[in-house]
């Protein structure tokens, strides 16, 4: 298992600069949201927690097509099926490196980019605790939705539509704690339902992901 | 006798050719008599007007919405569990009927809210999750089109419905605590038995939901009649090439 994720953290890193490219879409995101919007600054620090999230999610979206389809191609999933490591643990495995090369680059990078979008002085801890929770939900989730698209031909934008419409609690709660957070408020309600979420899903959705993918490749 | 039998497709279109014509008459009847009787025999509400009358197409439309996704849970369930290639094609068929009814209960929901609330849309938890599960829908569709082998379509929808299933009652949750909406409470709870709707109106709702149960029930038989029938068109096709 380590093994398995030394390999994908050693590619990421270094073939084809899937890890700088989830950090550059979300810097570029957040620093096109004024533009769109206007530089008020009151403006900006309403918005800030929700263009963050939303930031961070579409960031962790793109992403994803790289998690499965490159093995696929060349015919590691195979192997990895046929191994005696059960397919759930190597996808559990890839959705940590996934979330290892994007995520958390992106929960580390959130407080500059909040800076830049004028983020209430309460918020940062907030922002940084909700981001930190929510992330691991959406790499798992996310290899739901790759495992289940991997074997089509230009399966990227159905992706989308398929994991988009399970990312709407993880974004909900995860968004709202920011919110409440730069507003003064109390986050820890929200906070608390964000951690079920991300601990039931990573408990969970391996095996949907699995099952998925023993399909694709039967 | 049991109920597997009707898994065997030649078992289950004779059936289902014997029971679709008293099926589409009692639809027929139930969904006239309903709406009939709701627009032009109900009175106007004393504050809502005329616009009262939607509720016979959007009530039932939304209740079928819901359910449509539920026996499309059931059937998923039963095909990966036994694997009867009819309980996938039933989920198949189910499907654009549940989007249509959803896309109704939204277009009338949106019709009604304009004068009533002012608004055609707002973030409501019960509009919001109908968006949801609408966004469900077409994601469900859209991977039963993009997947060539019919048996893993079968396959990946069906784990897609069982975890969507999930994930919809989740957002169902996420969107209430995320917004206290406006959309007024059911009119109708089964659980408690008590009612907000008068008499008047209430007779002719019930009517129009059971047409619309009926309605989705005959239109689910026959488009799984199509589907079955289109396979059988498929296998025979690549039949003759491989003979050829």
């Amino acid at each position: 298992m380590i093994a398995l994720l030394h390999r994908d953290l050693m590619l990421a890193f270094r073939a084809g600069g899937g890890f700088g490219l989830g950090l550059a879409f979300f810097l570029i995101v957040t620093v096109l949201v004024p533009f769109s919007v206007g530089p008020q600054s009151e403006l900006l620090s309403t918005i800030a927690p929700g263009v963050l999230w939303l930031g961070a999610l579409l960031a962790c979206l793109l992403s994803l097509d790289r998690l499965l389809a490159l093995d696929f191609e060349d015919g590691t999933l195979d192997l990895l099926a046929t191994a005696p490591l059960p397919l759930e643990a190597a996808l559990s495995i890839k959705a940590l490196s996934h979330w290892l090369t994007t995520g958390l680059p992106l929960v580390l990078a959130a407080p500059v980019l909040g800076l830049m979008l004028n983020l209430a002085p309460d918020g940062y801890l907030w922002l940084i605790a909700s981001l930190a929770l929510g992330t691991p939900a959406l790499s798992v989730i996310g290899a739901f939705g790759a495992a289940l698209t991997v074997g089509i031909k230009r399966g990227g934008l159905l992706m989308s539509l398929l994991v988009l419409p399970l990312y709407v609690p993880t974004l909900i709660f995860g968004a709202e704690a920011a919110r409440r957070g730069a507003m003064g408020l109390d986050g820890t309600t929200p906070l608390i339902l964000l951690a079920g979420i991300t601990l039931g899903t990573i408990a969970l959705m391996p095996f949907a992901s699995a099952a998925g993918l023993r399909m694709t490749l039967r | 006798m049991s109920l597997w039998e009707y898994a065997n497709p030649v078992k289950f279109l004779g059936l289902s050719a014997r029971v679709q014509p008293y099926l589409w008459a009692a639809a027929a009847i139930c969904v006239v008599v309903g709406l009939v009787w709701g627009f032009f025999a109900t009175p106007d509400d004393f504050r809502q007007g005329s616009t009262v009358k939607i509720i016979y197409l959007h009530v039932p439309a939304a209740l079928m919405a819901i359910n449509a996704w539920f026996m499309m849970l059931v059937a998923s369930l039963i095909w990966l569990i036994r694997r009867h290639h009819v309980s996938a094609l039933a989920a198949k068929a189910a499907a654009p009927v549940g989007i249509t009814m959803t896309v109704i209960a939204l277009v009338t929901g949106a019709i009604w809210g304009q004068p009533m609330w002012g608004t055609w849309w707002a973030w409501d938890p019960r509009l919001t999750s109908f968006l949801i599960l609408f966004l469900f829908y077409l994601g469900y569709i859209a991977l039963w089109e993009a997947v060539d082998d019919p048996d893993t379509a079968a396959d990946l929808t069906s784990v897609l419905c069982l975890v969507g299933s999930v994930f919809a009652v989740l957002s169902r949750y996420a969107v209430k605590f995320w917004n206290q909406g406006l959309h007024q409470g059911t009119s109708v709870p089964v659980a408690t038995g008590g009612r907000t709707v008068s008499d008047v109106f209430f007779y002719p709702l019930v009517i129009s939901m059971v047409g619309f149960g009926l309605l989705f029930l005959a239109l689910v038989l026959y488009r799984t009649g199509t589907e079955i029938r289109l396979r059988r068109a498929r296998a025979l096709l690549a039949r003759s090439k491989k003979e050829a």
